[in-house]
C-alpha cells in the first residue's frame, strides 16, 4: 500500500489515514504527557532540592526534608543481585532452549517460562511474604552465615525481609525476560555459523561458545537492559518484601526501600505540597532512567539481528 | 583416545546438564508458587468469597465480591481506552511500515512496554485525581488503558501483517477505497489474531496492582459511580497479605488463586488458539 495517497482516491482515504497516524501518533504523545506532567508536579521538589536530592540520605516528611539516596541504593543494589542471579540462569535456560532442546519439546518449556511472567506482581509478593521470606529466614541466610559470615555482606541477624530477599524474588520476576529474547537472538543466528564451528570438529559446547554466543552477544545484552529496566521498576512484590526502611547497609540481610516501594508506600498518604513533589521527583528520575535503558536495549536487540559487528564492519 | 578430546567431551556433558539444571532452577518457582496457591487458596476458598463484601477488620468470614467486579470495571475502563487506539495504530503501524512515524512509534511503544507500571499510576494521578480532587475508578481505568495501548499496538501490528496482500490488492481492484478496505476486508481477516492478543493484554493489566494504589484506590463497599474510588482484586491481596490477621491472609491466598486462574487460563487459551490458526495457515 502507497505512503503517499493519490488525490483520486478521495477525502474518505484522506481522513482514515489521519485517524490511524493520529492513533499511532498517541503514543508518543503519552510519553511526551508522562515526562511534562510529571516534571511540573515535581517541579517544587526540583528546585528546593536540585540534584542533592539524590545525594542526600535524610527522609523526613515532618520537617519538609527530602533525600532519596536510600531508595536510590536500594533499587540499584537489589537490581544488581536479580541480574548477577539472572544472567547466568536465564543464559543457561536460553542455551538449552535454544542450542540442546528436541524441537518437540521448546515451545512447552518456552510457554512456562512465559507462565512466569505472566503471573501478577502482587502473587509474587504474596508468596514471598508466606513462603520466600521463612525459607531465607530460617535455611538460606544461616548457611550464607555459616559459610561467609566473615563478609559484611552477611552481617546481622537474618529478619527474611531484606535486600536479598528483595533480589531474589526480582531474579525470578526477571527471568523470563532474559529467557526470552536471548533464545530468540540465539535462534537467528544463522544456521551456517554453527555448520562452520561443527565441521571443524566443535563439539556441541564448544559451537555455542565460539559461534553462537558471540553473534547473539549484543542481543543477549538488550535482554539483559531490559530485564534491568523491569528490575528497577518493580513495585508491589518489592514493596512487601525488602522491608521498607529507608537505609544503607552493607548487609544484605539488612531491611532497605526502594523508588517504587516508597512511592507505593507513601503516595497515597503524602499530603504536603512538597512530599507529594519529591515522591514525584523520585518518580520522574525513575521514568527517565528506565527510558534510556529500555531505548538502549531495543538499540541493541536490533543490531544484534545485523550479527557480529566483526562481521559487519 | 587423545586425552584433550575426552576432556572436551566431558566439558560437553557439562555444560548440557548444567543448562538442563538452570532450566529446572527457573522453572521451579512457577511449581512452587502454582503449588501453594493451589494448597491454601483453594481451602479459603468458598461461595461467601464470591459473593460477600469484605468483614470488619479482624472478623472472620466475608469476600471480594466488590473487588472482582471492581477489577471488571477496571480492565473494561481501560479496553474502551487502550483497544480502539491500540488496534487502529497497529493498523498504522502495519499498513505503513516505511513511515518515519512509525518507526519512533514503535520503539517507544517498546519502550512504554517496559516502563515500571507504578509510573504510569503517577502519571494518572497527576492527569485525573489532582485536578479532580478524587481517587477515581476512572483514574484508574486510564492507568491501565494507557499501559494497554502499545501491548494491542504492536500485536494488531504482527497479526495486520500477516493478512495476504493479493486480499487488499483485490479489494481495491474492484474500486473500493482503501478506508473500506482495511475496515471491511483486512480488518475481519485478522480479528481472530487482534482479539486473542487483546485478551492476553487484558490478562496482564487485570493483575496489575502499583498503577491503582493512588488511582483506584481500593474501596470496602459496592461502588457504581466512575468519579469514586473502586475496589480491585490485585488491591485486596495486597492489603490482605500485609495485614496482621490471619484469616485475611487466606482471603489473600484465596484471591491471588483466582487471578491467577484468570490469567493462566487467558493465556492458554491464547496459546491453544495462536497454535491453531498457525496450522490453519
Amino acid at each position: 500500500m502507497s505512503t503517499s495517497p493519490r488525490a483520486a482516491s478521495g477525502a474518505g482515504d484522506l481522513l482514515f489515514q489521519r485517524l490511524l497516524a493520529a492513533a499511532a501518533g498517541s503514543v508518543l504523545v503519552i510519553v511526551g504527557a508522562m515526562l511534562l506532567a510529571l516534571t511540573v508536579s515535581a517541579w517544587p521538589a526540583i528546585r528546593r532540592f536540585g540534584l542533592a536530592f539524590f545525594a542526600t540520605s535524610t527522609w523526613d516528611p515532618v520537617a519538609g526534608q527530602f533525600g532519596a539516596l536510600p531508595f536510590v541504593y536500594g533499587t540499584v543494589v537489589s537490581s544488581i543481585i536479580a541480574l548477577a542471579l539472572a544472567i547466568p540462569l536465564g543464559l543457561g535456560v536460553a542455551i538449552f532452549l535454544s542450542e540442546l532442546t528436541p524441537r518437540g519439546l521448546r515451545a512447552p518449556i518456552g510457554f512456562l517460562v512465559e507462565l512466569l511472567a505472566a503471573i501478577p506482581s502482587v502473587v509474587y509478593g504474596l508468596w514471598g511474604i508466606f513462603v520466600l521470606v521463612p525459607w531465607v529466614r530460617a535455611s538460606l541466610a544461616p548457611s550464607l552465615k555459616a559459610l561467609f559470615g566473615f563478609l559484611p555482606l552477611f552481617e546481622g541477624p537474618p529478619l527474611g525481609v531484606g535486600m536479598l530477599t528483595a533480589g531474589l524474588i526480582l531474579a525470578i520476576m526477571v527471568v523470563p525476560f532474559i529467557v526470552a529474547v536471548s533464545t530468540a537472538v540465539m535462534r537467528a543466528v544463522p544456521q551456517s555459523q554453527r555448520e562452520a564451528a561443527l565441521s571443524l570438529g566443535a563439539t556441541t559446547w564448544e559451537t555455542t561458545r565460539t559461534a553462537v554466543l558471540p553473534y547473539a552477544r549484543s542481543g543477549i545484552m538488550g535482554a539483559v537492559f531490559l530485564a534491568l529496566a523491569r528490575a528497577l521498576g518493580e513495585t508491589m512484590a518489592v514493596t512487601m518484601l525488602i522491608g521498607n526502611v529507608p537505609q544503607i547497609k552493607a548487609s544484605l540481610f539488612a531491611p532497605a526501600y526502594t523508588i517504587a516501594a516508597v512511592i507505593a508506600n507513601e503516595f497515597a498518604e503524602a499530603t504536603e505540597d512538597l512530599y507529594l513533589a519529591a515522591l514525584i521527583y523520585a518518580g520522574l528520575v525513575l521514568f527517565l532512567v528506565t527510558v534510556v535503558v529500555n531505548v538502549l536495549a531495543r538499540i541493541l536487540v536490533a543490531r544484534a539481528a545485523k550479527g557480529p559487528s566483526l562481521i559487519r564492519e | 583416545m587423545d586425552l584433550s578430546y575426552v576432556r572436551r567431551r566431558w566439558t560437553n556433558r557439562a555444560m548440557a546438564v548444567l543448562t538442563f539444571l538452570c532450566t529446572v532452577v527457573v522453572l521451579a518457582p512457577l511449581f512452587f508458587i502454582l503449588f501453594f496457591l493451589a494448597r491454601t487458596g483453594l481451602s479459603a476458598l468458598n461461595l461467601d468469597f464470591f459473593t460477600h463484601l469484605p468483614g470488619p477488620a479482624g472478623e472472620p468470614g466475608g469476600g471480594m465480591a466488590n473487588a472482582i467486579v471492581g477489577t471488571l470495571v477496571l480492565v473494561g475502563l481501560a479496553a474502551l481506552l487502550g483497544v480502539p487506539v491500540g488496534v487502529l495504530g497497529g493498523m498504522f503501524l502495519a499498513e505503513f511500515p516505511g513511515s518515519r512515524l512509525g518507526h519512533a512509534v514503535r520503539l517507544f511503544a517498546d519502550v512504554m512496554n517496559g516502563m515500571p507500571s507504578i509510573v504510569m499510576g503517577l502519571f494518572a494521578y497527576t492527569l485525573l485525581v489532582l485536578p479532580l480532587r478524587h481517587f477515581s475508578a476512572l483514574a484508574g481505568g486510564v492507568a491501565l488503558g494507557v499501559m494497554l495501548i502499545p501491548t494491542v499496538m504492536r500485536t494488531t501490528e504482527e497479526i495486520v501483517r500477516l493478512v495476504p496482500q493479493s486480499l487488499r490488492e483485490a479489494s481495491l481492484a474492484l474500486g473500493i477505497p482503501q478506508w473500506k478496505t482495511l475496515l471491511w476486508i483486512v480488518l475481519p481477516a485478522a480479528a481472530a489474531g487482534i482479539v486473542t492478543g487483546v485478551m492476553v493484554g487484558l490478562a496482564r493489566i487485570a493483575g496489575e496492582t502499583a498503577p491503582l494504589l493512588f488511582t483506584a484506590f481500593g474501596n470496602r463497599f459496592w461502588n457504581w459511580d466512575l468519579l469514586q474510588p473502586i475496589a480491585a482484586l490485585p488491591l485486596q491481596i495486597f492489603a490482605y497479605a500485609i495485614s496482621p490477621f490471619d484469616d485475611w491472609h487466606r482471603q489473600a491466598w484465596a484471591g491471588a488463586l483466582v487471578l491467577v486462574a484468570i490469567v493462566l487460563a487467558i493465556n492458554v487459551a491464547a496459546r491453544y488458539f495462536a497454535g491453531r490458526q498457525a496450522r490453519l495457515r
